[in-house]
């Protein structure tokens, strides 16, 4: 424990590494929002458009939860800039203009569908 | 330990020197942004060509929810066991970090005997590969995923074997912080292959 140098910066993230609390959280949000969209399909219980945004939002939602809870990616070193954060933003950035433009393209093409 | 050193001056942080260990974690922070830009080409095939069976099955057809659902939540909790070995690790903890990436293996092993199930019963009733552009965007994008596990299992093995020869210092450390966010990407990455090719796809 000593000789862990995240251990330092208490007023920084209290638990740089997470602690065992913020595992049990972010596992149990996890749970929940997988359920979610697992019984709205499974039982039929919306239409399909409404159907797809519960899907997307839970999803997008335990990406989230993830990101905060197992992966932390609001740890940093000291002052420096969040280099993992701004790396992120930008895949998701390349990840959506690949997907919507795919889409967008191959719905008007003819081909696609 | 230099790097505790270092970090022990709050606030005079010397911009020209990083610590190699978080050095080498955010490559592969790095790594694992390309690794989502592949998966993101991936899944914009798979949704714009879902639709294309060929005249073979849709994916309402095929997919059986169970096993699906088996493998999410299996593994959703080898994501949180990969979480606690951690947690073991920065206490110093060596034979509960060593058991807990057990459980993670073991949990990752179940889950790819259950994927290679899946795929094995596709193809044995000719659903295979080149059935259509559905199946074989499907299985193109499940199957990476799978590779990455797979990989991951691999991976984690040579790792528990050096843990139980070498004990936890800082090389292992750095390594266990690394597999664990690989592992906890590929839970996230498997939260919309659930979503985009399972949910929407029996919906």
């Amino acid at each position: 424990m000593a000789n862990h140098s995240n251990h330092s910066h208490g007023h920084d993230e209290a638990h740089a590494h997470g602690s065992l609390k913020s595992y049990i959280i972010g596992f149990i949000l996890s749970i929940i929002l997988t359920i979610i969209p697992l019984v709205v399909v499974m039982n039929h219980m919306m239409d399909p458009i409404p159907t797809i945004f519960v899907i997307m939002i839970t999803a997008i939602l335990q990406f989230v939860v993830q990101l905060f809870f197992f992966m932390h990616v609001r740890e940093r070193q000291g002052n420096q800039p969040r280099w993992n954060v701004m790396a992120l933003i930008f895949g998701l950035a390349i990840v959506l203009v690949v997907v919507s433009g795919s889409i967008w393209i191959m719905t008007y093409n003819g081909v696609g569908y | 330990m230099a790097q505790a050193v270092s970090q022990n001056d709050h606030g005079h942080h010397d911009h020209g020197h990083h610590d190699p260990q978080e050095l080498k974690m955010l490559g592969f922070w790095i790594f694992l942004i390309t690794d989502v830009i592949l998966f993101g080409t991936l899944f914009a095939t798979y949704v714009v060509l879902h639709h294309n069976t060929a005249g073979g099955p849709s994916g309402a057809d095929i997919f059986e929810m169970p096993g699906v659902i088996a493998e999410t939540f299996i593994l959703l909790t080898s994501s949180f066991t990969s979480g606690l070995a951690v947690l073991a690790m920065n206490k110093g903890k060596v034979k509960q970090l060593i058991g807990w990436l057990v459980v993670t293996w073991i949990l990752g092993a179940a889950f790819i005997y259950l994927e290679v199930d899946e795929f094995a019963k596709l193809i044995h009733e000719g659903h295979g590969f080149s059935g259509s552009a559905f199946l074989s965007s499907f299985f193109t994008l499940v199957g990476t995923h799978g590779l990455h596990v797979s990989m991951g299992l691999g991976w984690m093995l040579l790792l528990i074997i050096q843990l139980s020869r070498r004990g936890i210092n800082d090389v292992t450390r750095g390594k266990i912080n690394v597999i664990s966010l690989y592992w906890h990407f590929l839970d996230a990455v498997w939260i919309f292959l659930l979503s985009v090719v399972y949910l929407m796809g029996v919906m």
